[in-house]
């Protein structure tokens, strides 16, 4: 399949306050995503109607040849999977314990998870490098530690899309890095579609080989990232002067800025 | 999280409940042995005429005074719990029972209501109308409530706490006024609102078990469902759990626990919070094993305290005010020291 994601003239809003106005995409399988844009050009609320929390108010949202609102929400979530921004757990369930609800799609209601099941929640807590922590409360994690649960939970959903609504937002770099990493990683052995949130243009550059920018809740460019990551993208956007250059440290397309000068 | 041994945790208790159930039976103001209990009630369930050598009045006591009183206390603390569990996860709030809900004052003005107009010269069998009121205060209430968070789509906690807490403050301004409407009778109401088992019938439990029964079983079906809650709405719904539905219906769920348990015991603080509250702490926060503890220990524990103001103190103490007594420092001490701990997050 060609799309796996086709989006029709959709059109979102809280209250009369318009926030995404006939945003058209069409998203393939097998590539990393980045949606970016200012503070309120509805990168979030965008995210959300991928995930199926919100419905559009007009338009229309096919995945995998079927309108989303169409699907029922078990399968979907067999589907797409979500780390969000702040991955907060209320009361003390340990790290293995909330990695373990993202087989919740998979399983019956009172089935018990066989041991393939347990196996691919031992493989994804190693590969998130959380297994030391296993048992502890998540009420007691850092918030790096925190993020790498939520995404550990995420890929235990066995997900063909993954969607990070600024997944390492509040994390340094370090952190950042190392998640991005293991993402890029699973991405890369298994080929799933990745559609990221982000705020840090260097990081998408590093991360994402497809780039969309929203302002104001209109699309202003797409396309692979070596193509719209440019000066004039990065000016209409966020109303910066910006200087992109390839890095060879990095091996990717590096950007640094400044406050337009007035003349 | 291993299915084997919460079956055996839960053989345990069930065994540990019909022991203290007897125990129970045997005390009171007439000594009954045990081994006499057990007789009275295999025939009594066998429908078989007693064997000469056990005392007729004892029969009688033992089988129809303190059996359906001592199940009553086993129903309601039980529903009690099982009704805070559901309300601690639903609202993601380890502090949620009925009360933050406003559903207990809704039934509390329901009964205080047809007291109130019982004294005007209202004539309704006693037995049907406080129940059947403070029912319908608390649907009311629950009603109401749902209505004012509506406007929140997504029926967030705390929009759901808020409106629960407006609600109750302005029953309670209403109990206050039938209170003092009541004038010189205001003690039926005071007495209602203290709760009590003394009155329990053969009749209650007929209703008190269906509805135990099917509360806790929508809440054990739901239970994975609810330990997801946890991790947020956006989290929950990306693991294809429907947060709306899931939360009206276990709202209406915890409600009807509450509603039934309060129109047969009246008001009874402290169960509902403590109980799946303190088991949190002991055996992990997974709803799975939480609800069907929360209705053995809350059952117990009603049953001790019940047992306690029937047979063992020298003058009977309303049950609501035993349970607040000896929950509420209990409570206080459990809360100081999870401060100490370091432990914010419940």
């Amino acid at each position: 399949m060609d799309r796996l994601w086709s989006l029709k003239d959709v059109s979102f809003g809280y209250g009369t306050t318009p926030v995404l106005q006939e945003v058209s995409l069409e998203l393939r399988p097998g590539h990393c995503y980045g949606i970016l844009g200012p503070n309120g050009s509805g990168k979030t609320t965008l995210l959300d109607l991928l995930s199926g929390l919100l419905a559009p108010q007009s338009g229309t949202i096919e995945f995998n040849g079927r309108f989303l609102h169409s699907w029922p929400k078990k399968h979907l979530a067999q589907q797409l999977a979500l780390v969000p921004q702040d991955f907060m757990v209320r009361f003390g369930y340990s790290v293995r314990e909330v990695v373990e609800m993202g087989l919740h799609p998979h399983l019956h209601r009172f089935a018990t998870p066989s041991s393939e099941d347990l196996a691919l929640i031992e493989e994804v807590l190693e590969l998130t490098g959380i297994t030391t922590f296993a048992d502890r409360s998540v009420t007691r994690l850092s918030g790096g530690e925190k993020q790498r649960v939520a995404v550990a939970r995420a890929l235990a959903q066995q997900p063909t899309v993954l969607l990070l609504d600024e997944a390492t937002s509040n994390l340094d770099i370090h952190h950042s890095l190392e998640i991005l990493q293991l993402i890029r990683k699973r991405f890369e052995q298994q080929g799933m579609q990745v559609i990221a949130v982000m705020h840090d243009l260097n990081l998408a550059s590093f991360f994402c080989d497809h780039l969309i920018f929203l302002k104001k809740g209109h699309v202003v460019c797409q396309g692979p990232t070596e193509e719209v990551l440019t000066p004039e993208t990065i000016a209409t956007v966020y109303g910066v002067e910006a200087e992109v250059t390839p890095n060879t440290f990095t091996n990717c397309r590096q950007v640094s800025f400044r406050l337009p000068v007035n003349p | 999280m291993n299915s084997r041994s919460t079956t055996k945790t839960l053989l345990l208790l069930t065994a540990i409940l019909v022991f203290a159930v007897a125990l129970a039976a045997t005390l009171g103001f007439l000594k009954v042995s045990i081994v006499d209990v057990a007789t009275i009630l295999f025939a009594k369930l066998t429908q078989q005429t007693l064997h000469a050598g056990i005392d007729p009045i004892a029969a009688t006591v033992v089988g129809d005074i303190r059996m359906p009183r001592i199940l009553a206390a086993v129903l309601v603390g039980g529903m009690l719990g099982v009704s805070g569990a559901i309300f601690q996860a639903i609202l993601l709030n380890p502090l949620a029972d009925s009360y933050t809900l406003g559903i207990s004052t809704g039934a509390a003005f329901g009964a205080s209501l047809v007291i109130v107009l019982q004294i005007f010269g209202l004539v309704l069998p006693p037995v049907v109308s406080v129940p059947i009121f403070a029912f319908g205060g608390a649907i009311g209430t629950l009603a109401l409530v749902l209505y004012l968070a509506s406007g929140d789509r997504r029926l967030s906690s705390t929009s759901l706490i808020l409106a629960g807490v407006i609600v109750a403050a302005i029953l309670s301004a209403a109990i206050g006024f039938l209170k003092f409407l009541a004038d010189e009778q205001v003690g039926i109401i005071i007495f209602w609102l203290m709760g009590s088992l003394s009155g329990a019938s053969w009749q209650n439990i007929l209703l008190l078990t269906p509805t135990a029964l099917l509360g806790t079983m929508v809440a054990l079906f739901y239970s994975r469902d609810l330990n997801i809650m946890a991790t947020g709405d956006r989290a929950a719904t990306s693991l294809g759990v429907h947060t709306v539905r899931l939360r009206t219906t276990l709202l209406t769920a915890g409600t009807l626990l509450t509603a039934v348990a309060v129109s047969v015991s009246g008001i009874i603080g402290f169960v509902g919070l403590i109980v799946p509250h303190m088991l949190r702490h002991m055996v992990g926060p997974d709803n799975r094993r939480l609800i069907s503890l929360s209705f053995f220990t809350g059952g117990l524990l009603l049953l001790f305290a019940d047992t306690l103001t029937r047979a063992v103190l020298p003058v009977e103490v309303p049950i609501g005010v035993l349970t607040a007594l000896l929950g509420g420092p209990f409570f206080c001490i459990l809360f100081k020291k999870r401060q100490k701990d370091g432990t914010t997050t419940f």
